[in-house]
């Protein structure tokens, strides 16, 4: 494995970049990034097989609020809190995949329930206010005094965590493309039918790589969370950030490790530039641009930012998944 | 021969994507025949048909209806121009009643003034049909269907009628009805072009045919010459 | 519990009144899946460009209302063109979550442009009517006018579909795309015609929510999910089973806000959704 020494020493030259000194603004930006980047691998991780998700704001939003509720109700450190809530939501992914890969819920209908799935956690966020503060958002409680049991670090010290995350969802993507489950599920996106009848297990492969998704989803959600020491059902769950995650793995592409990061570091970058090119003097230009690169991104450049930079003898499994094969008449 | 031929192919060669399916087809077809295209599976007959209707494009080659170049012609004017294909395994719409099917294939704009008139035919050629015209298509037997595709092709009106296997699937009586029929639309004289594997019942029909292997005319003929033929004999008509 | 309790068969009536307006967007949206097979995720958007077509009419310009309507409608269409040519045609042989994502990229620039031009601010039309008192039971005077034009749009459509060779030709090219120009069909053509009512129903369906629901940039959301719901419940591309889903999950919103909160209602139909789908997966009314 000649990969694992230069992946170590670029881990620690990321992991460095807070002692350079860097405006804080950077480093924000980068954690905000690196989080979304980890989201959008999740998602990838299912998006290159052609299951496409509308829902993984449900995922980030259980990680979330499943986090702050047992620190804020019951004092749980989120230390054990992620991973409980990141349990919680692989277990969501798992109770609304099985059925739906059981019973064939694909492409557009399975997009639709997940998207489904996505709006019941933010409703359900918003209606259930006495304990979730409703769509004014909460706070998990701050506590100084045992800042490291809380999860609550200055921006280098959560830099570190966010790396270390996003690390685990960079390895899970190598462990899966090495694994017979990249293979069965890209037989899979090609042909379900033909897949299962060469002994693949349909159902199951499929609700393997949903639950891993679904974890580093929720796994990004939760920090996110923390991070920003705030959450709100529009930001931490929903359609809007499910589709943050979708533009993020489109935009970079989504056939190699990184291009989900890549994506996530464009999209955020896109919306800073945005934000202070436009200011606050015209609400709605920044959405607008957003939207219009994410069209134009489908329409010319479908395989993303990476795609610009992949060699053609390097095409990742998926490549030509999900394609319509137009119906002709006869043969 | 000369003067114009009311299709004529030469050189023809299609296929899809890196496959190639004809190698230079040439075959004419003059007006008020019945031409036949015979072959095994995977010879190309249908691939040639959807070249004729424009739903392929051939790569090289000239394609031409009367005067027509057809290659230059969308594929949904065709009807407008007379020409109709009733496609292999018949392709109705299942969840549309009869009419509505007869319907559909008289959307040509010259075609809908014409409509009553022309379902009127049909049902008096088929009058089966009339009997389920309000009954959803997907719901009757294979040879009412393909009656059903046969009188959908002949409401736009067509000089020229494409059939693509329409013995396929269907019981040997129920052949022998198929066949009767379109020996009945070429009495009114209708130009027909016929794909079938069935060549014995084929060549009954037919005036001349042709010979279709890998993508080439291996032969082609009267069809009475085809019948006696020892080799055609034997290769498709079972004979000896 | 009496199920005589006037407020509870005032909610069952708001249900299927709240079905009625569900059902265009549900109508429109499924006639462009079925022709084009593309999902428009952005269609609740257009509603809302609609609303504030009418809204900017009636209430800046002081047009008559009716003339307001009339506008929006054709507008409404030529945006269902634009977005097809513009966005759709391009990918149409693309995977289907290129164009899903496409689509849903419109959804951020008509939200971004909305607030761009109306600002965040909420917007009402300030048009009410009285309510109708039948046996102590109340039933809003707008609702129940709005329920009766999105019948007569329905109705209208059916009659479309059922009569018309361009209806006829849009049923059959639902099932059977590549056939259809051997029948004199040209495809393009009625990917237009289905995009342009597909705009013109978003066009109603925002005269008929204006008039019960202000208008603001985001307010797609708040009633797009429910309807890409209804549509997987009726079965996509099916018309009938999506107009009856609309009604039942109408009423399953309003009887659900009878007992508990609107916001619960709404978990309560997105569970029933979820479960309807384990249970017919492609639709209520899937044979």
């Amino acid at each position: 494995m000649n990969k694992i020494l230069p992946s170590i020493l670029v881990l620690a030259l990321l992991a460095g970049l807070p002692l350079l000194s860097l405006p804080e603004y950077l480093l924000h930006l980068l954690i905000t990034a690196f989080l979304l980047g980890l989201a959008c691998t999740g998602w990838a991780m299912m998006g290159r097989f052609g299951q496409v998700s509308f829902g993984h704001g449900a995922f980030t939003g259980i990680g979330a609020y499943g986090m702050a509720m047992m620190w804020n109700l019951y004092g749980v450190s989120p230390w054990i809190g992620i991973p409980i809530s990141v349990v919680l939501a692989a277990a969501a992914g798992a109770l609304l995949g099985w059925p739906c890969f059981r019973l064939r819920v694909v492409g557009h209908y399975f997009a639709l329930v997940t998207l489904a799935a996505g709006e019941i956690v933010r409703i359900f966020v918003t209606a259930a206010r006495e304990i979730t503060g409703g769509s004014l958002g909460m706070t998990p409680h701050l506590a100084p005094e045992a800042a490291f049991s809380a999860m609550q670090f200055s921006k280098s010290g959560f830099w570190w965590i966010t790396l270390g995350a996003w690390a685990i969802g960079i390895l899970v993507w190598h462990l899966q493309n090495r694994s017979m489950s990249a293979q069965a599920l890209s037989a899979i996106s090609e042909d379900e039918d033909a897949a299962a009848s060469i002994g693949i297990r349909v159902a199951w492969e499929k609700l393997k790589v949903t639950v891993v998704s679904a974890a580093l989803a929720a796994l990004a959600g939760a920090l996110m969370a923390q991070y920003r020491l705030y959450l709100n059902p529009e930001t931490s769950a929903g359609l809007g950030i499910s589709l943050q995650i979708v533009f993020g793995a489109i935009a970079g592409g989504m056939y190699g490790p990184l291009g989900p990061t890549i994506g996530a570091l464009f999209t955020i970058g896109l919306e800073e530039v945005l934000r202070v090119f436009f200011g606050t003097g015209l609400i709605g230009a920044a959405p607008l641009i957003y939207g219009l690169l994410l069209v134009l991104f489908v329409l010319f450049m479908p395989r993303g930012l990476m795609g610009l930079f992949e060699s053609r003898r390097h095409l990742g499994p998926g490549k030509s998944s999900s394609t319509k094969t137009p119906q002709r008449v006869g043969t | 021969m000369n003067g114009s031929a009311t299709l004529e192919l030469s050189g023809i060669q299609a296929g899809y994507g890196d496959f190639q399916a004809l190698f230079g087809v040439a075959l004419r077809v003059e007006p008020g025949e019945a031409v036949g295209v015979v072959g095994p599976n995977g010879a190309g007959k249908t691939t040639l048909l959807r070249v004729i209707s424009g739903l392929l494009r051939p790569k090289v080659g000239t394609l031409r209806y009367g005067d027509q170049d057809l290659t230059k012609v969308p594929a949904h004017l065709l009807p407008e121009l007379g020409i109709a294909h009733v496609p292999e395994n018949r392709r109705l719409f299942p969840h549309l009643t009869v009419e509505e099917n007869l319907k559909v294939g008289a959307y040509a704009k010259s075609a809908r003034a014409e409509f009553a008139k022309r379902r009127d035919r049909v049902y008096d050629l088929f009058p089966r049909m009339a009997q389920r015209r309000h009954q959803l298509a997907g719901t009757m037997s294979g040879g009412e269907q393909q009656m059903c595709a046969i009188g959908r092709a002949l409401m736009c009106a067509p000089k020229l009628l494409l059939l693509d296997e329409p013995s396929a699937g269907l019981a040997p009586l129920v052949v022998q009805q198929v066949f009767d029929l379109v020996r009945r639309i070429r009495q009114e004289g209708l130009t027909v072009l016929i794909v079938e594997q069935n060549v014995a019942q084929v060549l009954r029909v037919v005036d001349r045919a042709y010979v279709l292997e890998t993508g080439r005319v291996a032969a082609e003929g009267k069809s009475a010459e085809l019948s006696a033929d020892p080799v055609l004999r034997r290769s498709y008509l079972g004979m000896h | 519990m009496n199920i005589f309790d006037p407020f509870l068969i005032e909610a069952l009536i708001n249900g299927i009144l709240l079905g009625g307006v569900f059902a265009l967007p549900v109508l429109g949206l499924n006639l462009v899946f079925g022709v084009v097979d593309v999902v428009w995720l952005c269609y609740a958007e257009l509603v809302m460009v609609g609303m504030y077509i009418v809204w900017y009419l009636y209430n800046q310009m002081g047009w008559p209302l009716w003339m307001a309507f009339a506008v929006c409608l054709p507008c409404l269409a030529v945006l269902g063109v634009l977005l097809h040519v513009l966005v759709v045609r391009p990918l149409l042989t693309a995977p289907p979550i290129n164009q899903v994502l496409a689509t849903g990229g419109v959804l951020f620039v008509l939200q971004g442009g909305a607030t761009l031009v109306f600002s965040t601010e909420f917007r009402s039309l300030g048009v009410d009517m009285p309510p109708m008192e039948v046996w102590e039971v109340f039933i809003s005077g707008t609702k129940l006018s709005a329920f009766i034009a999105a019948l007569v749009g329905a109705a209208l459509l059916w009659l479309f579909l059922k009569y018309t060779y361009v209806g006829t030709a849009i049923r059959a090219i639902a099932r059977d795309r590549e056939v259809m120009p051997l029948m004199g069909v040209d495809p393009r053509r009625i990917y237009l015609i289905a995009s342009a009512i597909g705009g013109s129903l978003a066009g109603l369906a925002a005269c008929l929510l204006l008039v019960q629901l202000d208008v603001h940039p985001f307010v797609g959301l708040s009633f797009g999910p429910i309807t890409f719901m209804i549509c997987v419940m009726g079965g996509l591309g099916n018309m009938l089973g999506g107009f009856l889903a609309a009604f039942l999950m109408g009423v399953i919103i309003s009887v659900g806000g009878f007992w508990g909160t609107t916001e619960w209602s709404y978990v309560f139909a997105f569970l029933f959704f979820i479960i309807m789908m384990f249970v017919r997966p492609r639709g209520l009314f899937a044979r």
